[in-house]
């Protein structure tokens, strides 16, 4: 299965989604003017990889910023990845905050409060 | 001739005035950045980095500038949103009866951060707006934390691209009440304005 890749802009986050390395991940800032475009081809990469899942699949979330119409849109995501999970796949969420953002933590907190997957907590 | 002189001295002197004026009171009310027009995804990105580089230079708290930076780019967007609209203020939903086109004011003086948006809305819509944020404003934190959590469960992206969180956002992430103001333009529209304050030397929220 294809990588997805995309790199960071000012506005958008990068995005490395690649089965086989294992690596999942997302970092940066991110406020599109259009989350619904930016992240689409992020969807469908997900749903594709679902049908074919590694037995592990860690993903990596290292933003540093994001608008309230990204923060619904991770969600998504995490809930997306969660099914995944219900499906008997293992999958676990490390959550990356900058040292002393303790808005970006409790962000990431209160995601694992609303899905059913481990997350861990990594202070960078 | 020294009537026409003096009429086109008159008309200098009085936008001169004007603009003395219009300095003096962005420098008593320590406004640093002002603007009107339509709002872009490149202005705002223009705005919020300008900002950004101005708060290192002063040496600003970090999570004051990341609280400054969020309720930007939220107010910014608000308006943004509707950029691709034809209408500018008359519809009958709340996300499409914000006209693309507004006002963007910040300023700051020793205690806090003053950010205020403006932009005109359709009558009809501001029963829903006033108690949209009339209910955040009256909750405390642990309920803003439901109530966004509710919403964010809820609620899908609008075709405008909005989540509908970003009122409660701002109120959380400030712990200030949001501040509002609906001006008059005519009997079918009026002009909304919203003002946040970010407090400075402050761990709160």
């Amino acid at each position: 299965m294809e990588a997805l890749i995309i790199k960071k802009t000012e506005d958008t986050p990068a995005v490395h989604l690649d089965k086989n390395e294992g690596l999942f991940e997302f970092s940066g800032k991110s406020l599109p003017e259009d989350v619904t475009s930016f992240y689409g081809p992020v969807f469908d990469w997900i749903a594709q990889y679902g049908e074919a899942p590694n037995p592990i699949t860690k993903v990596v979330f290292k933003m540093t910023y994001f608008n309230t119409a990204s923060s619904k849109i991770i969600l998504d995501i995490l809930m997306k990845l969660e099914e995944l999970h219900e499906a008997g796949n293992e999958v676990m969420i490390e959550w990356h905050y900058e040292e002393d953002d303790e808005d970006m933590q409790e962000a990431g907190e209160e995601y694992s409060e609303i899905v059913e997957i481990p997350f861990s907590f990594i202070e960078d | 001739m020294e009537e026409l002189k003096n009429t086109g001295a008159t008309n200098r002197s009085e936008y001169m005035n004007f603009v003395v004026k219009f300095h003096k009171m962005m420098v008593d009310k320590k406004i640093t950045l002002i603007y009107e027009g339509e709002v872009t995804q490149e202005i705002t990105k223009a705005f919020t980095s300008m900002t950004e580089k101005n708060l290192e230079k002063v040496e600003e708290d970090g999570k004051i500038k990341k609280k400054v930076y969020h309720v930007m780019v939220e107010c910014l967007q608000n308006i943004s949103k509707h950029a691709d609209d034809d209408t500018q203020t008359a519809s009958d939903s709340l996300e499409e009866g914000l006209a693309k086109t507004g006002i963007f004011l910040i300023g700051n003086d020793q205690n806090q951060y003053f950010i205020t948006s403006g932009n005109g809305i359709a009558n009809e819509n501001i029963p829903a707006l006033k108690s949209l944020i009339d209910n955040i404003n009256s909750l405390n934190q642990d309920e803003l934390k439901q109530l966004h959590k509710e919403k964010m469960r809820e609620t899908a992206i609008s075709d405008k691209g909005g989540a509908g969180l970003g009122f409660i956002d701002i109120a959380r992430k400030t712990g200030n009440p949001l501040e509002y103001h609906f001006e008059p333009i005519d009997e079918n529209n009026s002009f909304f304005l919203l003002k946040t304050i970010i407090s400075r030397n402050s761990n709160e929220q």
